[in-house]
Parts: C-alpha cells; sequence; structure tokens
C-alpha cells in the first residue's frame, strides 16, 4: 500500500533526471508494476476486508494512519488503470509533438499526480486528506499550465483559483473541526458527530462540502472546467476528467458516509438538486458546444451531475453506493477514452470543430468505435458500466419513491445520446466532394487502439458489475 | 458448462465472433469476408436444427451469469424463442448472400457487415432473452447495430432518416426501461416464465401493473411501428435493400412484436392480462394500425415507402394475433410472425433488384418491369398476393387463423379489419402487378446498370433470395401440416405447440 505513494513519488522526481523519452518508459513500467499492486491489494480487502497501515509504525492519534477499504481499493485500481493506458497514449502523443513544452513537464507532474491519488485513497484523517487533496490540485493546475498557449495559462489560473479556494474551504473546516474535537481522524470522528453537535461542527461540514463541490465542478461551480478540460492537452484532459474530479467526488462520498454521516441527512436535497441541473446544464452546453473537446468537457460537467445524485438515496441497501461507485468507475474509463478519442481525431483532421469530422468513420474506424462506445456508457445504454450505474440509480430512487430522480436519470440519458451522436452522425456523413485537400496527418496506432482499449473497458464493466460491488462492498 | 447451457451461447457467437472479426478485415480481403459470413450463418443453421430437435422432444436449454445482485444475464431457448430464432437464422443467411451480390465493389463492405452480423446477435439475444432485463440488454444492442446500416451510404438524406430512427427508438428504449426498472422494484426479478410471473401476484395494485404495462408496450410499440409510433418506419427507407429487407422482415419490427408476445404472454400471462382489462385496449390500437398503414401505403409512389407502410400494417397482425384472448388468436399471430418476415423479405429483395437492376424506385415507374424481369416480378407477385392472404400463400395461412380466433374470442369486430386490410393490400399492391405485367415497358429504364444474360434477368446473387424465399411462401402454406417424424417442421405446427404449451393442454385446438 504504501508503494502506491513512493512508488510515483520515486519516478516523478526520477524523471526530472531522465528527460522526456527515458522517462516515458519508467512511468509506464512503473504504472504497470503498481496496476499490478493495486490488483493484489483489491484482492486482499475483498478477502480479508478493511487493510489499515501506520507509517512508520506510529498509528493514530500521533502518526499517519492509512486504511483501504473496499472502496478506496476500488478507487486505487481506477487511477492505475485509467493512468497507465493514458501515459502509453502520452508517449506517442507527445513524441509527434517533440517541441512541445507540455511534453517534458508531463511525466514528472504526472508522477505527483498519482501519487497525490492514491495517497487521498488511501488516507483516513482529514488533514492528511487536505494534504494529499492540495498535491492533487496543484498538479493538475501544472498540468493543465503545461500546454504553454496564452488561452491554457487563462484556463490554469481559473483551474488554480478554483482549486485553492475550494481547499481553502475545506482546510478551514478541517480546522473548525479540530478545534471543537482535537482530533482530525475520520475513525475516531465518527461516534462524536451526531445530531447534537455544537453548531460549529455544522458550518465546518458545510465549508468542507462547499470547498469540496467547488473542486468536483458541480453546477453552479463548473465554471472553471469547460476551458481547463477542453484546453488542455488530450492526455491531461483524460486525466482530469477521469480521476481529479473524481478524487474530490470520493472525498465527499467518503465524509458523507464516514464521519459526518449523522449530520447529512438534512441537507442530501442540495447536492441532488444541483446534480440534477448538472446534468441538463452540462448537456445542454455539449449539445451546443462548437469545439469537439469542449463537447467532451461540458459531458464531464452533465456525468458529474449523475453523481451527486446518490445523496438523498444513500441507504442500508447500499443500492445508491453501488450506483454511485458504477458510475465512477465506468465514467472516468468512458471520458479518458472519450478524450483520447477526440484526441486523435482532432490530430488527424487538424481540425476541432465538430461540424468537420464528416468522413471520420472510413478514416478512422478504431477511433470512431472507441468515441461510440464511450458514448454508450455516457448514455447509460447496455451492455455497458455506464448502464448499470443507471440502473442502480434508477432503482435507488424508486424504491424511495423519488420519480422526480428517474425522469432527471432517463432524460440525461438521451440527452447524452443527443450530444454524442451529434458526433457520430457527422463522422458517418460524407466528406464533402467540393473541399479543397486538407492537411492530414497519418493515424496513430497507438493512439488510436489506447482510446479503444480505455473505451471497451468502460464496456467491459457492464459485464463484471459484480465484482465491482463485491469489493465496494468489502470491508464494511 | 453443460451442453444444454453451452449451445444458447453458441448460437450468439456464431455471428458475434464472426462480425467481430470482420470488423478487423482489410477492406479488400473480400473472399475471408465472405467465407466468414458464410460459415456463421451455415453454423448458426446447424446449431438452430440441432436446438428445435432438442426442444420438440422437450429439453430445456438455459444459461445464465450473475452481472449484478439479483440481475442475470439470462438467455433460454424455449419453443416460442425458437420460433424467431429460426426465422432469423433462415432469413440472414438469404439476406448475407443477396447483400453480398447488392454491396459489390462497395466502399466500407468491413463495416456493413460487420454491424450486419451484431445486428443479426441482437436478434438472437432477444430471442433468448430469459428476462425482460437481458432482453432490453439485446433490444437496445439492436438500436445500436442498425443505426450505422440505416445511415450506411452517408448522404445527408441517409442521416436524416437515421436520426429519426434513433429518436424514435431511444426514447422508446428509455420509456421501456422505466417500465423494466419499476417491475423490477415491485417483484424483485424480471423473469420470464410460462403462464406470466404476474398471474400469482394479484396482491399489487391494478393501476401499477396497467401502467407498468403501457409503458412497456409503449416501449416496444415503436419498434413494432404502432401507429402513432410508426413514423421512423418509412423515414428508415433510405437505407441499403438488404438493410430494409433486415428491418423489415427479421430484426427491428420484429424484435418489438416478439417483445410484445413475451411481455403479454409470460411476464403478465394471457388470462392475467385479460383480467386486467389490458388486452382489448391492445387489439383496439394494432387495428387500428392495421388500417391505417393500409391506408397510407395506398398513396405512397415510392416502391419501398409503399411497402414500409404495409409492414406498419401487416406486423399488428401479429400483435392483434396475441391480443385476441385464445389459442387460436395465438397461433394465427405468431405463425405470422414468420409468415410476414418470408413474404416481405421476398417484397424487399425485389425492390432492390428493381433498383439496382433498372433504377426504378417508384410505383409508376414499374411499367413493363414484369418482361424485362419475368423471375423477379414472380418473386414478387408470390410476396404481393401473400400480403393480400391470397389461397395457396403463407397469407392465407396466418390470415385464416386470425379470422378464427376472432370469431372465437368473439370480437367479430376484428374480422372486420381483417377484411377490411385484405381489401385495402389488394388496393396498394394490385395496381403494381398490374403495371409490371401488362403494362407496355418505357423506352428506356431510368438507370440501367445490369445487363441481363440470357435467362439471368440480374445478377444471380440478387435473383436467387428471392426465388427460394417466394418458393417458401408458397411451400409454408402447401406444405402447413407437415411434421418431419415428431418434430413439427413448419411455421404453423411450431406456432401450434407453443400455444398448446402457453395455454396448457386445457383447450389446446
Amino acid at each position: 500500500m504504501v508503494w502506491l505513494i513512493a512508488l510515483p513519488l520515486g519516478w516523478a522526481s526520477l524523471t526530472v533526471l531522465l528527460g522526456p523519452r527515458r522517462g516515458a518508459w519508467t512511468a509506464i513500467s512503473a504504472l504497470t508494476a503498481q496496476l499490478w499492486l493495486a490488483f493484489e491489494l483489491a484482492q486482499t480487502v475483498r478477502a480479508t476486508g478493511t487493510v489499515r497501515h501506520a507509517v512508520g509504525g506510529w498509528g493514530a492519534p500521533l502518526g499517519i494512519d492509512l486504511a483501504v477499504d473496499g472502496l478506496s481499493a476500488a478507487m486505487l485500481l481506477l487511477a492505475q488503470g485509467v493512468a497507465l493506458p493514458v501515459a502509453i497514449y502520452a508517449r506517442a502523443y507527445f513524441k509527434v509533438r517533440s517541441g512541445h513544452p507540455g511534453g517534458v513537464w508531463f511525466w514528472p507532474l504526472l508522477g505527483f499526480l498519482i501519487a497525490g491519488l492514491n495517497a487521498l485513497f488511501a488516507s483516513a484523517d482529514l488533514f492528511n486528506l487536505y494534504v494529499t487533496l492540495e498535491l492533487v490540485g496543484l498538479a493538475a493546475v501544472a498540468l493543465v499550465a503545461a500546454g504553454g498557449g496564452a488561452p491554457q495559462v487563462a484556463a490554469a489560473l481559473r483551474y488554480l483559483f478554483a482549486t485553492l479556494l475550494g481547499s481553502g474551504a475545506y482546510l478551514l473546516g478541517v480546522a473548525l473541526i479540530y478545534g471543537v474535537y482535537g482530533t482530525v481522524s475520520t475513525a475516531t470522528l465518527e461516534p462524536l458527530l451526531t445530531v447534537e453537535a455544537p453548531r460549529l461542527a455544522w458550518i465546518a461540514g458545510l465549508l468542507m462540502l462547499s470547498g469540496l463541490m467547488l473542486k468536483t465542478a458541480l453546477f453552479p461551480f463548473h465554471y472553471w472546467l469547460p476551458p481547463a478540460h477542453g484546453g488542455a492537452a488530450t492526455p491531461v484532459s483524460a486525466l482530469l476528467s477521469a480521476l481529479v474530479v473524481k478524487a474530490s467526488f470520493y472525498l465527499i462520498l467518503r465524509l458523507w458516509i464516514g464521519p459526518f454521516a449523522a449530520l447529512v441527512d438534512r441537507i442530501a436535497w442540495l447536492p441532488a438538486v444541483l446534480g440534477a441541473t448538472a446534468v441538463i446544464w452540462g448537456s445542454w452546453h455539449a449539445l451546443r458546444a462548437v469545439r469537439l473537446k469542449a463537447l467532451v468537457a461540458w459531458s464531464t460537467v452533465a456525468q458529474i451531475g449523475y453523481l451527486f445524485l446518490v445523496f438523498p438515496l444513500l441507504g442500508d441497501d447500499r443500492i445508491a453506493l453501488h450506483a454511485g461507485g458504477m458510475q465512477m468507475v465506468s465514467h472516468a474509463f468512458a471520458k479518458a477514452a472519450m478524450f483520447t478519442a477526440a484526441g486523435v481525431i482532432v490530430h488527424t483532421t487538424g481540425r476541432d470543430a465538430v461540424a468537420e469530422v464528416a468522413g471520420v468513420a472510413s478514416r478512422l474506424p478504431v477511433t470512431l468505435f472507441a468515441f461510440g462506445l464511450a458514448g454508450m456508457t455516457l448514455m447509460g445504454l447496455p451492455p455497458s458500466g455506464g448502464f448499470l450505474a443507471k440502473w442502480l440509480l434508477i432503482e435507488a430512487a424508486l424504491a424511495r419513491g423519488r420519480w422526480d430522480m428517474v425522469v432527471v436519470v432517463l432524460a440525461g440519458g438521451l440527452l447524452a445520446a443527443a450530444y454524442t451522436f451529434r458526433v457520430l452522425r457527422q463522422a458517418f456523413l460524407l466528406p464533402p466532394s467540393g473541399e479543397r485537400r486538407r492537411v492530414e496527418r497519418r493515424p496513430i496506432a497507438v493512439l488510436e487502439w489506447t482510446a479503444f482499449v480505455l473505451a471497451a473497458a468502460s464496456v467491459a464493466m457492464g459485464l463484471r458489475g459484480m465484482e465491482i460491488v463485491q469489493l465496494l462492498d468489502a470491508g464494511t | 458448462m453443460t451442453a444444454n447451457e453451452a449451445l444458447p451461447l453458441a448460437v450468439i457467437a456464431s455471428s458475434l465472433l464472426p462480425g467481430l472479426a470482420i470488423f478487423a478485415l482489410p477492406e479488400r480481403r473480400v473472399g475471408l469476408r465472405t467465407a466468414l459470413n458464410l460459415f456463421g450463418a451455415i453454423a448458426k443453421l446447424a446449431l438452430v436444427a440441432t436446438l428445435l430437435a432438442g426442444v420438440s422432444a422437450g429439453e430445456a436449454y438455459a444459461f445464465r451469469y450473475a452481472v449484478l445482485p439479483g440481475i442475470d444475464l439470462a438467455f433460454k431457448a424455449d419453443a416460442l424463442a425458437l420460433l424467431f430464432i429460426t426465422l432469423s437464422a433462415v432469413l440472414w443467411l438469404f439476406t448475407t448472400l443477396y447483400a453480398i451480390g447488392y454491396l459489390e465493389k462497395a466502399p466500407n463492405r468491413s463495416r456493413f457487415f460487420g454491424f450486419f452480423s451484431l445486428c443479426v446477435t441482437a436478434t438472437m439475444g432477444i430471442a433468448m432473452a430469459g428476462n425482460l432485463f437481458t432482453f432490453f440488454v439485446f433490444y437496445e444492442l439492436l438500436t445500436l447495430a442498425t443505426f450505422p446500416l440505416v445511415v450506411h451510404r452517408g448522404t445527408t438524406q441517409a442521416m436524416r432518416g437515421g436520426t429519426i430512427y434513433l429518436a424514435y427508438t431511444l426514447f422508446g428504449g428509455t420509456v421501456l426501461l422505466t417500465g423494466i426498472v419499476w417491475l423490477f422494484a415491485l417483484i424483485g426479478h424480471t423473469e420470464f416464465t410460462q403462464g406470466g410471473v404476474l398471474s400469482t401476484r394479484a396482491d399489487l395494485p391494478p393501476w401499477k401493473l396497467q401502467s407498468i404495462f403501457l409503458l412497456m408496450i409503449l416501449g416496444v410499440g415503436v419498434k413494432a411501428a404502432l401507429v402513432p409510433l410508426h413514423g421512423w418506419l418509412p423515414q428508415a427507407m433510405v437505407a441499403p435493400a438488404p438493410v430494409s429487407a433486415l428491418l423489415h422482415a427479421v430484426a427491428v419490427v420484429k424484435a418489438g412484436a416478439f417483445g410484445i408476445v413475451r411481455i403479454v404472454y409470460e411476464v403478465f400471462g394471457v388470462e392475467f392480462a385479460q383480467l386486467l382489462n389490458l388486452l382489448f385496449p391492445l387489439a383496439l390500437v394494432a387495428a387500428f394500425t392495421i388500417v391505417w398503414g393500409s391506408l397510407r401505403a395506398a398513396f405512397q409512389d415510392d416502391l419501398k415507402k409503399r411497402l414500409a407502410f404495409s409492414t406498419v400494417s401487416q406486423v399488428s397482425y401479429i400483435v392483434l394475433g396475441v391480443a385476441l384472448f385464445g389459442p387460436l388468436g395465438t397461433i394465427g399471430g405468431l405463425v405470422h410472425l414468420v409468415h410476414q418476415g418470408i413474404m416481405k423479405i421476398t417484397l424487399f429483395f425485389c425492390a432492390g433488384n428493381y433498383a439496382e437492376t433498372l433504377g426504378i424506385h417508384k410505383v409508376s415507374e414499374l411499367n413493363g418491369a414484369g418482361r424485362r424481369m419475368p423471375l423477379t416480378t414472380l418473386a414478387f407477385t408470390v410476396g404481393a398476393l401473400g400480403m393480400m392472404g391470397a389461397p395457396l400463400t403463407a397469407g392465407a395461412v396466418s390470415k385464416a387463423w386470425l379470422m378464427d380466433g376472432a370469431a372465437a374470442a368473439g370480437m367479430g369486430w376484428a374480422t372486420g379489419v381483417l377484411w377490411l386490410s385484405s381489401l385495402l393490400s389488394a388496393a396498394y399492391f394490385l395496381p403494381i402487378l398490374w403495371r409490371a405485367w401488362l403494362l407496355a415497358p418505357p423506352k428506356a429504364w431510368p438507370t440501367p446498370r445490369i445487363a441481363p444474360h440470357g435467362w439471368r434477368e440480374t445478377a444471380w446473387l440478387l435473383l436467387l433470395p428471392p426465388l427460394f424465399t417466394a418458393a417458401a411462401t408458397v411451400a409454408a402454406a402447401m406444405l402447413a401440416e407437415l411434421s418431419f417424424g415428431t418434430i413439427p417442421v413448419t411455421p404453423l405446427a411450431w406456432a401450434r405447440l407453443i400455444a398448446a404449451r402457453e395455454y396448457g393442454a386445457l383447450n389446446a385446438p
């Protein structure tokens, strides 16, 4: 478990020394090892329940406690599982752009990002979580800024502002909690935070929640996401949309069902209402987006909305939790696939407008297939992971008689179909014949196939739902 | 895994695996692609033959796999499934042959045949689904696999048709999903069982069950092209001829009709559905669709559109048969599922032949086509007569059973609807036959593309499939009562077997 954090920190520093070419290989081989470690860890968690580790032999309340239960193990596995294909994609992506400034900084920043994510998923006290959240946020901002151009830097600054504000609010909340209870360990806090908690604890909880919602880009805090995710280099967009926003969502979910469980009932409607609005608002903008990558970025805003729908539905039957976990996992793969596929289309045709992808179906069949499969997950069509998430969400909503949420979920699926097919139908059109020959680059097989593998994984989740649910339930 | 578990999977795999392999093939590997296609189609036929023999002897073929706690992907090859599977497997072979001839030298054939195989895979899954969850999985897969086929030509017109098709079917899928999950939330599973899973749950509030029925029928009714949900079907006619043939005869509309059969018989149970007053409204909708489709067909000059509205009308015969409470109607509806498939595919093959050979797309251009293409026109004539319900064709058999069913159910008005529909079919098919056989041909055909070689009026891969299916249309009527030992081999005999099992030995005819 400690290796999952130490290893990426190690190779992050190493890649600075090695330079981008050898650095890329180091990163890819290390990520392969990490994927294996995460897989082993998940197996252990499934077999024996929560795995705990006291760093340096110092347990809570003095030292740093790491704890990995089923949810954490699933997130760890997800992080390595998405990062490895994206790293392979990135190597080929930056190779053909040898002058790209992003290529030099990508590898060390990727290492710090992964280390931060892994530490976040394994941490068990509020302050540690803050540190890891900050590490993830700063690495992500740097990755966006490393794109080089003025729009990227502008987007990165907006992003930086949002992420600092978000973690600031979170830290303030943590400080208040520490002031009241004198501890930041989630396990110790759980019995202390009851409905009779002092007002200060409520304020702290709300501060932490809003900070994290800002970082997750939940409507109306989403304003920073489309420029940052849509403008960054493609592998960066993929990582940000697939993993980084999930990190802060994971944290909300973790605190919601953990230490703050007794407090949250009264405000459960809030994230759900914002989530429902996000589904509609994000889809609407995706439908109107001019640029392909902007469309994919707005789709992330919409899909994040789904995640927040689970909060009023959480309960003893755990269906809503399963729905949330399934949605996180399948959306991560699908969105990484969609960004990487969009990257291939933009790279090959040299154009970024949705209206100009005509003819892609016959020239880039693999990429388009990847885009379509990823779209299937986003629309929630079977047999994808997104479908199982949608099914579970509807089931949980019906079990509580929440027809309003059923309607939101179904409408969101139709809207996702509308924006996905906006791209696909363009791609199937014959290219306009009178047009002069475009400047086109040859498609790169590695890029096409990594996108395809990510998309296929998001669909395959739909057939392995049982394993995912069992993992999520492990250690509870 | 036992052989009885593996067989349903093998039926799925026999089109899925060739399909996936074809996607990976480069465009120029024509020979290998054709070999894969035919291998898949023939292997599937062999598997289906094994299943037919087994099921009529009382074997049970089932396979299940847990996807989520309490939710299984379940396949079962029962008698009802086999009716649909056999139809699809046989017509797939013919359509594949036809498509190979039709698309000769056309671009993007790997993509076409890949999705074509996926489409058949989805149909097999729909037929063998053991619960609503599995049914829905393959039902939506069918939507996705047919979209690239509908828009295959890549023109803006094709895209318009494809978009309308998607809008209807995805909306229908959403409504269907709502019904399914609601049912799941109520009873905790969605299995299909003979006699209906809900028939033992009279404790549930009827308004809930009625709403679920409405949602589900709306969902599958889109694909079954029930009026007013039929708008996509004439628009989807922009697809290449083999796709239209498959869409109309086997895959899409039949998936919808088959869904209605499963929902009525195996989710609600026909007697329970009658008790909830669900069958009469369904019969009304079907009757209205039959008449409306026929009326609209009479006013179409575009040949494929006329056939499309004829499909709208004919598919509702199946629905009407299901909604007529009683074994006779059931037999009529089920047998029409097969008969309509054979007849309609013949008509679409012929329409494709006229278009490919002479460039004829409109009814008004058909003058004298019978002299230039006698064999195609002969096949077309058989199909058209079958649609009218003329004696010695498969259509007459279905219609006779449906009428008996209507009489037995005490729904005299349904008999009237069937007669009216026959008259209307005559009104829109006879002028075609009259033009083709009796009027003088024009000086020049619109765009002649294929020159005749002796008796071969067009390419032989285009000519043989309609001739075979036309012959089958006649054979299904002439040999309707034939059985091979104890194995029922004709659609009618098989439909009677299903009805006997569905209604119990009690009042089987």
